[in-house]
């Protein structure tokens, strides 16, 4: 019945397999009509959700694992060093080493704590990422569920990501483990307002906040280049609110070794642990593609206005690929922050907030709405 | 699927109002919030799910979460609570229960067989900034005003005393 169904999906496609890459939606759709003409609707559905569950673990895992030893090559790279060379060809499979290893290791319960909190936690944030990552444009047709609140989801969803750290803060029962929670609470709500904000400067560009829409408004040209400069500043905006919701450097007072071990996951071990550094890596993924999708056109080939010749060429590189390179662009540049930037105190970060990124959004957003009204932007 | 979101808030609601621990209290009330987003996800009203989503699970439930951070230890719990309390509010709580039913069955709900409207944010902002018979702009100003006024308020409440507050060391 299986092989039934995936004959039937690439009998579908009758063009040679690499077309697929262009255009998902044919795929899709074969293996739709194909599950549904050998079993009832429901188990259509069913089989399809597990279809798509399975295939979002598998990226998870990989996306996480390719991140960590990508995290750790652009660190040897800034600091002119090799970086792990030494299992696989170039090391790339060190991140796979430590994984096995981590599996390994005994999961240390911790006295006084608040165990069913204390276990819960990791899966809040691992359960955020699935729901953010189910909602994302990956390429033409590859889109699990197409809201037609897109980008409003991801924010609404993306913002409960935090009660994950804070129970885990708490519930550790270690001051360290407090102290980073309390930091990286007060840090993640306060950002979370610029990156609305610099969100709603391209939904008011895009007149849409369905994500296919997004994407597709942007055939004639990327937002950041169709907005003028409000758009620059909002992408600008985006991506240091979009580090400092991760947690990362220069924003990591959450985890700052000098001061708190490793913040909020400081009692964790073994694959719980994992949890907690694969979900951060993941959010970091995320950030970079709501970013390539907003800003820089998300699966949209490199099109200039009616260039129809330049367009064309531009057509032959696959969505797919535009999507991935996009959002590992982003991916380096949060990468360089990190290991460019000292570390800030978290009274430096609170004013970044407020007294800057705050107000310039807020005025972007009027002059972004004033540049629609007139017409003036591409 | 209906069954399953149901079954799912009325055990957490439950488990919110008896559990000993504050911090396990607020996690089963995340819980609830969320599961009553599903039932909006379910009724193919995205808008609201996603509005209760940032709202409540993300909004109020991490202030709760945050302020039971700075105020209470992890040893802390709860007296049990005393029978007459229990009686009491659990009177309470059916007497509410049975007055919302009563009042849900005596609504006629009248079937109909149009196709489920797929909400557009569209409309939303355009009924809501509208000034016609059916528009919400004179509530949408009175809530804003509120809103204004506890801001407001909030920051007096918290400023506490005059400009001799302010010589005051600040350790940055």
């Amino acid at each position: 019945m299986l092989l039934n169904t995936i004959s039937n999906a690439l009998s579908t496609l009758s063009e040679p397999w690499w077309k697929v890459f262009y255009d998902f939606s044919s795929l899709t759709r074969g293996i739709d009509e194909g599950l549904r003409s050998s079993m009832s609707e429901f188990w259509a559905v069913t089989v399809e959700m597990l279809i798509i569950g399975v295939v979002f673990l598998l990226f998870y895992a990989v996306i996480g694992l390719f991140l960590v030893i990508a995290e750790r090559k652009v660190c040897a790279f800034i600091q002119n060093r090799l970086g792990p060379n030494r299992i696989g060809p170039f090391g790339l499979f060190q991140t796979v080493a430590d994984l096995v290893k981590l599996l390994f290791k005994e999961l240390i319960p911790i006295k006084n704590a608040d165990s069913f909190l204390f276990n819960l936690a990791p899966y809040i944030v691992i359960i955020v990422n699935f729901m953010v990552l189910a909602a994302l444009p990956y390429g033409k047709g590859l889109h699990a569920i197409d809201f037609n609140i897109g980008i409003f989801y991801v924010i609404a969803v993306s913002s409960m990501s935090v009660i994950g750290v804070l129970l885990a803060g708490w519930s550790s029962n270690s001051k360290y483990s407090l102290i980073g929670a309390m930091r990286s609470g007060a840090q993640i709500v306060s950002y979370e307002l610029s990156i609305g904000l610099a969100i709603i400067t391209v939904v008011i560009l895009a007149g849409s906040m369905q994500l296919s829409e997004i994407v597709e408004a942007q055939r004639t040209g990327w937002f950041i280049f169709k907005g003028h400069v409000p758009a620059f500043i909002a992408f600008v905006i985006y991506v240091i609110s979009g580090t400092a919701e991760t947690n990362r450097g220069p924003f990591d007072m959450a985890e700052a070794e000098s001061e708190l071990t490793a913040g909020y996951h400081t009692e964790y071990s073994g694959i719980k642990f994992a949890f907690f550094y694969l979900a951060e890596y993941i959010n970091m993924f995320i950030v970079a593609a709501v970013a390539s999708t907003l800003f820089l056109g998300g699966w949209m080939p490199f099109h200039v206005g009616n260039w129809e010749s330049f367009n064309r060429i531009m057509d032959f590189i696959p969505p797919f690929f535009w999507f991935f390179g996009k959002t590992f662009f982003v991916i380096y540049l949060i990468m360089l922050f990190k290991w460019t930037f000292p570390r800030l105190r978290i009274d430096q970060l609170l004013t970044l907030e407020w007294k800057y990124l705050l107000p310039i959004n807020l005025v972007n957003v009027l002059v972004m709405a004033f540049l629609v009204l007139m017409g003036w932007h591409f | 699927m209906f069954v399953l979101f149901s079954v799912m808030i009325i055990v957490f609601s439950i488990l919110t109002v008896t559990t000993r621990k504050i911090l396990r209290a607020a996690t089963y009330l995340l819980l609830v919030l969320v599961s009553t987003s599903g039932l909006y996800f379910m009724l193919n009203y995205q808008f609201m799910a996603a509005v209760q989503l940032t709202l409540y699970a993300g909004g109020i439930v991490v202030l709760i979460i945050f302020s039971i951070l700075l105020t209470s230890h992890i040893s802390q719990k709860f007296e049990p609570v005393g029978i007459k309390k229990t009686i009491f509010s659990g009177l309470a709580a059916i007497a509410g229960a049975i007055l919302s039913i009563v009042t849900i069955l005596d609504y006629q709900f009248s079937a109909n067989t149009e196709a489920a409207k797929e909400v557009d944010m569209k409309l939303i902002g355009r009924s809501l900034l509208s000034v016609d018979y059916d528009g919400y702009v004179l509530p949408f100003e009175v809530i804003s005003i509120l809103l204004l006024a506890a801001m407001i308020a909030a920051i007096i409440v918290a400023k506490k005393g005059g400009p001799s507050n302010t010589k005051t060391p600040t350790y940055n």
